[in-house]
């Protein structure tokens, strides 16, 4: 009873490296003609490169590299470029935006978060010029832009918590820091600042969202490693040629729970799962403290959180010398 | 009516694990099986245990009801129904009811002559509850550890566990396995966007082959995983976030009683920094 169960690939072919469909209207060509690995060969294609860099990739490159080094080069400095200290407090080191006293300014000394604008601005230019690329290799191959409006589904996350937001609140202060720890410290006092995130409408649909997009990988995946004996990855050619790869595929889901996808449309479910995870996440981001100030408390006016007895203690932030 | 125009042709017999022809037909487009019928009893069971729990509980309000496992107090043992003894029913009842329909799963991968993958991932969520509802309570000595089964009290049993250990991000297991969840979004937008923009190319285009696919991501990033590889590694992304997060939470209190943040020290105490 032995049977063929989908793993790693067994027998790889070597040939002629595959040197792609000509591009159209490309400033440049494709750098190298890619080599094979044996290694990647056990788990997808073994080929490697070529690349095409072009203008936009090499800018975005650029611009990657200047914020990579203007955050990593402050962190050295806030250890006085000590090497080994450097190594050591890595995880905890940051490059934090400007403090509130500077307001939504444009000009902020360096070392007082300048030098976090402008790593900032430099991430933003790096990702836009990478969204733009996406587009630009689409078209030069006559292929959908569907990668590029996903990606830039994930900017648009980005955007909103380093500056869209800061802007509606007129602080840079309200920014996420760069840093390991740091930007996960960001998410922990910014959770409890607005009153517990989990009460967040969007955030509940981001995490469905996220979820979902793991369940939904999990289960097209396995789905079509089970019908891999009878090519179920040539998914475009089952797309428009439906053979018995796509019938089982779908059989197996309407037999288990009713319904089934096609093989066009479990990439669209796909799509919109991914994509719908930043983009909900972010307009929950985009109402935390310009729209809603405390989530538990506008859960329990909206009914879905209990209300509990109150303790008598007043709220410290209420009293008149508190700041503002 | 719930057939598929070429559904007929695959509703064979066999290739069931246990219980031979007896259940071996559908029902509408649901294959049954054994499997089928043990599944059937065990969450309708469960369903209705947890109707009827939130009935004699305080409030209809679908956000808010809330069936709350036993006090600490009871530790492994039973406990009346009303102080927890549903929760563990209903508890028993979701395990039944998840293995048994992981193994009709596997019985209709035999019917259509598929490789066991389905079941195999979908064992993986199972592992996943059964570690925070059964694996971890036990290994802390007490069902109360387990998280209640309510739409908003699950989130605040998060919270409200996730600030024991001070500042749960900090928890390494937490951090690879939000990592594989974000990489498996990332993922999973490009795969199903590079399909689609194949089969819907720019206007006037013929749709594009497989050959294309790897074109646009060797141009992009140098290498194209292609097509069988993509969902060997969205299969690995996503089972590697499940199998994470039991093992994140797994190892907050059996293994780690203070702050996480307080475990990183002893990276700072390296010998190698002096």
């Amino acid at each position: 009873m032995a049977r063929y169960q989908n793993m790693f690939t067994q027998v790889q072919l070597r040939g002629p490296l595959e040197a792609g469909p000509p591009l159209r209207g490309a400033t440049f060509t494709r750098s190298g003609s890619g080599f094979y690995n044996y290694w990647m060969g056990k788990f997808g294609n073994a080929q490697i490169g070529p690349i095409y860099l072009g203008t936009l990739g090499m800018a975005s490159l650029i611009f990657a590299f200047l914020a990579f080094e203007i955050i990593g080069l402050n962190m050295w400095a806030s250890v006085n470029w000590s090497p080994v200290q450097f190594v050591r407090m890595l995880p905890w080191l940051a490059l934090e935006p400007p403090g509130p006293e500077y307001g939504f300014s444009m000009f902020v000394p360096l070392n007082k978060g300048g030098w976090w604008l402008i790593a900032g601005f430099c991430m933003t230019t790096s990702l836009i010029l990478w969204f733009l690329r996406t587009y630009i290799r689409a078209r030069a191959l006559g292929m959908g832009t569907h990668v590029a409006w996903a990606f830039l589904s994930g900017i648009f996350l980005i955007i909103t918590l380093g500056f869209i937001r800061p802007m509606l609140m007129g602080s840079w202060a309200e920014a996420v820091p760069f840093g390991i720890f740091p930007h996960l410290d960001w998410t922990a006092a910014f959770s409890i600042r607005y009153g517990n995130l989990f009460y967040n409408p969007f955030h509940c649909l981001s995490i469905v969202f996220l979820y979902g997009s793991t369940l939904l990988f999990a289960m097209h995946g396995a789905t079509i490693l089970a019908v891999g004996r009878y090519g179920g990855e040539r998914e475009i050619e089952q797309i428009i040629d439906r053979g018995t790869a796509s019938e089982r595929a779908a059989l197996f889901w309407r037999w288990t729970m009713g319904f089934n996808a096609t093989m066009e449309s479990i990439h669209r479910w796909a799509w919109w799962f991914a994509v719908l995870t930043p983009l909900t996440g972010g307009i929950g981001i985009l109402l935390t403290g310009t729209v809603v100030d405390n989530w538990y408390l506008w859960a329990v006016m909206h009914h879905y959180a209990p209300g509990y007895p109150g303790t008598g203690v007043i709220d410290p932030a209420s009293l008149p010398g508190a700041p503002k | 009516m719930a057939l598929l125009s070429f559904e007929r042709k695959y509703r064979v017999r066999g290739g069931t694990l246990i219980g031979g022809d007896l259940f071996d037909f559908w029902v509408g487009p649901f294959y049954v099986g054994f499997f089928g019928v043990t599944t059937a009893i065990s969450a309708t069971l469960g369903t209705l245990l947890i109707f009827y729990a939130a009935s004699l509980g305080p409030t209809w309000n679908p956000w808010l009801i809330s069936i709350a496992p036993p006090d600490i107090s009871y530790g492994l043992a039973l406990a009346p129904l009303r102080e927890g003894g549903f929760w563990q029913i209903i508890t028993i009842c979701a395990i039944a009811a998840f293995v048994s329909w992981a193994l009709r799963e596997v019985e209709i991968c035999r019917k259509l002559g598929m490789g066991y993958h389905v079941p195999f991932a979908y064992g993986f969520a199972i592992f996943a509850y059964v570690t925070l509802e059964v694996v971890r309570p036990v290994l802390l000595g007490a069902w109360g550890f387990a998280f209640p089964y309510g739409i908003f009290s699950h989130l605040d049993w998060v919270s409200n566990t996730g600030y024991q250990y001070l500042h749960f991000h900090y928890n390494p297991a937490h951090m690879i396995a939000v990592s594989f969840f974000f990489v498996t979004g990332g993922a999973l937008a490009f795969h199903g966007a590079l399909v689609l923009s194949s089969v819907n190319p720019a206007p006037g285009e013929d749709i594009k082959s497989p050959e294309y696919e790897d074109a646009f991501f060797r141009d992009s990033i140098g290498y194209s995983v292609g097509t069988l590889g993509i969902h060997r590694l969205g299969l690995f992304f996503a089972l590697s976030a499940g199998f994470w997060s039991a093992v994140c939470i797994v190892i907050s209190g059996p293994l780690w009683t203070r702050g996480w943040p307080e475990w990183w020290t002893w990276w700072l105490n390296l010998p190698i920094w002096s």
